[in-house]
């Protein structure tokens, strides 16, 4: 079983987490204002890279809390985690 | 519902009897849900008695009334069957922003107190029990097979296991058909 490292609660087994899409996405400010080429970016175009990815996940069996992790795409491994709010982790930093 | 929990019926009658060494319903609880920030900390202190525990998956209390962190802004207050503590909650916390709400008959709770009770639960339960990841007073949210538990060790073999009501049933079931793997 894959294990996740809850920023709150430590590491933790996957079947407690659920996936929410990807990270970093934010709403913007004036929606009224945007047109609908703008919203639509907004609300359905989603990077699909092969490599790492920076997604929400929620430890939804567990302390029930929102946050982000860098997972690795092509080998599902969870290289980072950290908690909503915080800038997604610097690359160099993470690999070293 | 009601006139069931009013009848003081338990999801457990219904078993006939099925049951194992060291498995029992706990004794009726009055159970809330408190959520907010730091600044509640220090007047539900005062109410209870006690400070909520601040550490994740930690529990704090009294001989009668527990805390069980749950989440960074969230926690599982147990008292005894009768002893309300919504509206003092709510008078000591005034206008800072939090919610008390009332769960006592949400969920039941059952007791697993046996030598080997850290091995039975982990036949459904995917998270490491030895005492030097999971000591005594350690409590989470986490999954027992297909059903979502409150899990708080009070005991190197003692646990006290939250359940929702409706899944009571499995669970039990479940934890007796454990046991008889370690018979
Ligand atoms: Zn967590």
């Amino acid at each position: 079983m894959l294990v996740i490292t809850c920023p709150y609660c430590g590491p933790r087994p996957e079947i407690e987490f659920a996936h929410g899409g990807e990270a970093h996405i934010a709403r913007p400010q004036d929606p009224s204002s945007l047109g609908v080429e703008d919203w639509t970016e907004f609300l359905y175009m989603r990077a699909n890279p092969k490599g790492l990815h920076a997604e929400r996940w929620r430890h939804l069996h567990g302390c029930a809390r929102f946050f982000n992790a860098l997972r690795d795409t092509t080998t599902d491994q969870f290289v980072a985690t950290y908690r909503t709010g915080e800038p997604r982790p610097d690359l160099a930093a993470v690999k070293a | 519902m009601s006139d069931v929990i009013a009848a003081g019926r338990t999801p457990f009658e219904a078993l006939n009897g099925l049951s194992m060494p060291g498995l029992s319903a706990a004794p009726d609880r009055t159970r809330y849900i408190l959520r907010g920030r730091a600044g509640i900390l220090a007047p539900v202190a005062e109410v209870l008695g006690f400070a909520l525990p601040t550490d994740a998956c930690r529990a704090t209390g009294s001989d009668q009334r527990h805390a069980l962190w749950l989440g960074p802004d969230e926690w599982l207050l147990l008292s005894p069957a009768g002893d309300r503590l919504d509206k003092a909650l709510a008078f000591a916390i005034g206008d800072v922003a939090h919610s008390v709400v009332e769960v006592s008959h949400r969920q039941v709770g059952i007791v697993l107190d046996r030598p080997d009770a850290a091995a039975v639960l982990s036949v459904g339960c995917a998270l490491d029990l030895d005492l030097a990841a999971f000591p005594v007073g350690m409590c989470t949210r986490t999954m027992f097979a297909k059903t979502e538990i409150v899990l708080w060790r009070t005991g190197e073999n003692v646990f006290q296991i939250e359940v929702w009501r409706s899944f009571a049933d499995y669970l039990w079931r479940y934890l007796v058909l454990a046991g008889a793997e370690f018979a």
